[in-house]
């Protein structure tokens, strides 16, 4: 059985290995529920499972515990394999040693705190048992509330127990189910920092799944982009965001700046032409053959706004004038829209500072350098294509 | 006052609701669970006593409990004797009788527990078994409390399918209710005050004492 990588039109990063010691899910079905997702988590990495409502991931995650057995694939972790459906082989939920952390936290409500935390220690004497307890409800900042039952503790104190509940076990694998949607703003950032320093205390795969993009991208060491049961990529986070593989997965992961150009030949040079701007590209264009329409992603990190001023840095890269056709002022900072003379449009944060000084307003003609190697281009995509993609 | 009478009642109930309970955790547990596509009949099945006259109910229980009948015959050939105007008759019905008062509130129990918490147990290692002990049943109490209580009550009060199904025969099927009745027929109106008023504790202090320990629970919402 291959790892990502093999797979349709699935996109993995060349780092990720096979999961010998880690979690391996592959996954195929046609339905009820459309599933075919692939991928991988390495001990002590955190997984982000991301990608809009209904595009199966906690059913993956279900899969995953045990809870849910999809008509094909195999999960595998820690060199033990739990489920494979050729072999028609499945462990059961209690063998697996999972920990699960649920949206709503399944706390059972007749049993206090360091009760819940006992129950998957019960292959322990009594008195061992407690003091377990005692030291996870320590751990996740919970001591002296372990008398306390449920329904007598805050949203954020229900997800440290359930968390500590599913930690007790000696799980081999930790699976969170959008964990933080259940709690205020405030104590979703506290609980996310608890999050990423407990991670550096256990060194099992962490999987979790979350709608949240932000989240995804300040916890997870790797993130997979699921659209209908469908896992489109993995990779870092920050290689997703820079280089989405698809028009598709740039959408779901709310990127702008999606164009179409096209590959021509400028005095021996290839370049990539964008109404009436002719691009350098830093990687990919020599392969491509001229007549060839591509779709391209620029990250908005890479648009350079020429200064007034004084030149600004990377000002001779790719200069285009472009008509303010946007301001909208959120806090410190800016989202400036521009219209490029064909009538795209640019997309880009700057300080709303940097906005004042600059003297941007609505219609006002100002210069942006696209920097090259910022230029991310998706052979095979068209942009309008893809448009039509499920998506409103 | 007829003491046989309240002995016959209180054991009557007290075996009814002995037997009845498990047959309704497991019923109302697999119908709040289940989806199959004649669970409304089911559903209806269990609730019919509910809406029959106990006449009707008990009419027909006597001809089925009949020797030429099915279930009569099988009961006489596997015991050598009948099942009409004995304490087992008596049972048997209501058994029946109480089904909706034993299996609804248990039903609507179970319907409450929220599906991921057994989940939850699973992944904490608890076998199904395990799940049904430590976390399912003492959610559901209250529920089985209260059909506990439902039954025996309506047990103790029931009067017109045990008086089709089993007569009055002192020590055997007569139950305080229709000692009652044959004391009211017979002008004994201080005998059926006395038993009345008897009926009318044991039923309170029944009903108050388990909803009294069923509504002692910390962690109920409040």
């Amino acid at each position: 059985m291959g790892w990502p990588g093999a797979g349709g039109g699935y996109v993995a990063d060349s780092s990720i290995v096979g999961p010998a010691a880690g979690l391996g899910v592959a996954v195929n079905q046609t339905g009820p529920i459309p599933l075919d997702a692939e991928f991988v988590c390495q001990p002590g990495e955190l997984l982000a499972l991301v990608g809009p409502s209904g595009s199966g991931k906690t059913t993956l995650l279900r899969t995953i515990a045990g809870l849910y057995r999809p008509q094909g694939g195999r999960v595998e972790c820690a060199g033990d394999v739990w489920f494979d459906a050729e072999r028609k082989h499945s462990l059961s939920p209690q063998r697996r040693q999972v920990g699960i952390v649920f949206q709503d936290y399944a706390l059972f409500p007749h049993l206090t705190a360091a009760q819940n935390i006992q129950l998957p220690l019960r292959h322990l004497p009594q008195l061992e048992r407690r003091e377990q307890a005692e030291q996870w409800l320590a751990k996740v900042r919970l001591d002296g509330l372990g008398k306390r039952y449920p329904n007598a503790l805050s949203g954020g104190q229900r997800q440290r127990v359930a968390l500590a509940r599913a930690l007790a076990r000696d799980p081999k694998v930790l699976l969170l189910d959008e964990p933080f949607s259940a709690v205020d703003q405030v104590t979703r950032r506290r609980l996310q920092r608890e999050l990423a320093l407990l991670r550096q205390q256990i060194d099992i795969p962490i999987v979790l799944v979350t709608h949240d993009l932000e989240e995804a991208a300040a916890l997870a060491d790797q993130i997979c982009v699921l659209h209908n049961g469908e896992s489109l990529q993995q990779a870092a986070p920050e290689a997703l965001f820079r280089r989405p593989a698809s028009p598709l997965i740039a959408r779901l992961l709310d990127r702008h700046n999606l164009f179409e150009g096209v590959v021509v030949d400028v005095e021996g040079h290839q370049r990539l032409q964008w109404g009436e701007a002719y691009l350098e590209v830093a990687e990919g264009l020599a392969n491509l053959s001229p007549g060839e329409t591509v779709a391209w992603y620029l990250p908005p990190s890479d648009i350079v706004l020429h200064r007034r001023d004084r030149p600004s840095q990377g000002e001779r890269e790719n200069p285009l004038a472009a008509t303010v056709e946007e301001l909208v002022v959120l806090g410190g900072i800016t989202s400036v829209s521009l219209r490029v003379n064909h009538g795209d449009m640019l997309r880009f944060d700057i300080a709303t500072h940097a906005a004042r000084r600059n003297q941007l307003t609505s219609g006002a003609v100002v210069n942006v350098s696209l920097l090259a190697a910022g230029i991310h281009l998706m052979p095979g995509h068209r942009v309008r294509a893809d448009a039509h993609d499920k998506r409103k | 006052m007829d003491w046989s009478a309240l002995s016959v009642s209180l054991r009557l109930a007290g075996f009814t609701c002995l037997i009845l309970i498990p047959i309704a955790i497991w019923l109302g547990r697999a119908l709040a669970y289940a989806r199959f596509r004649s669970k409304g009949l089911c559903e209806a099945l269990i609730a019919l006593p509910l809406v029959l006259p106990p006449t009707v109910l008990g009419f027909y229980l006597l001809l089925s409990f009949g020797s030429e009948a099915p279930v009569g015959a099988f009961w006489a050939q596997m015991t050598g004797s009948g099942l009409n105007f004995t304490f087992t008759g008596i049972l048997l019905a209501s058994l029946i009788a109480n089904l909706p008062f034993a299996v609804q509130p248990i039903q609507r129990a179970f319907e409450h527990v929220p599906h991921n918490l057994r989940e939850a147990a699973w992944c904490s290692g608890l076998s199904p078994w395990q799940t049904l002990l430590r976390i399912e049943l003492p959610l559901v109490w209250p529920g089985i409390m209260s059909a506990a209580a439902l039954t025996f009550a309506h047990t103790l009060g029931e009067f017109g399918v045990i008086l089709m199904v089993g007569g009055a025969i002192d020590g055997e099927t007569r139950t305080l209710a229709i000692a009652i009745y044959d004391r009211v027929q017979a002008f004994d109106e201080q005998g059926a005050a006395q038993m009345s008023a008897l009926l009318l504790l044991v039923s309170f202090i029944t009903l108050g004492l388990v909803y009294g320990l069923a509504g002692r629970r910390r962690w109920v919402r409040g």
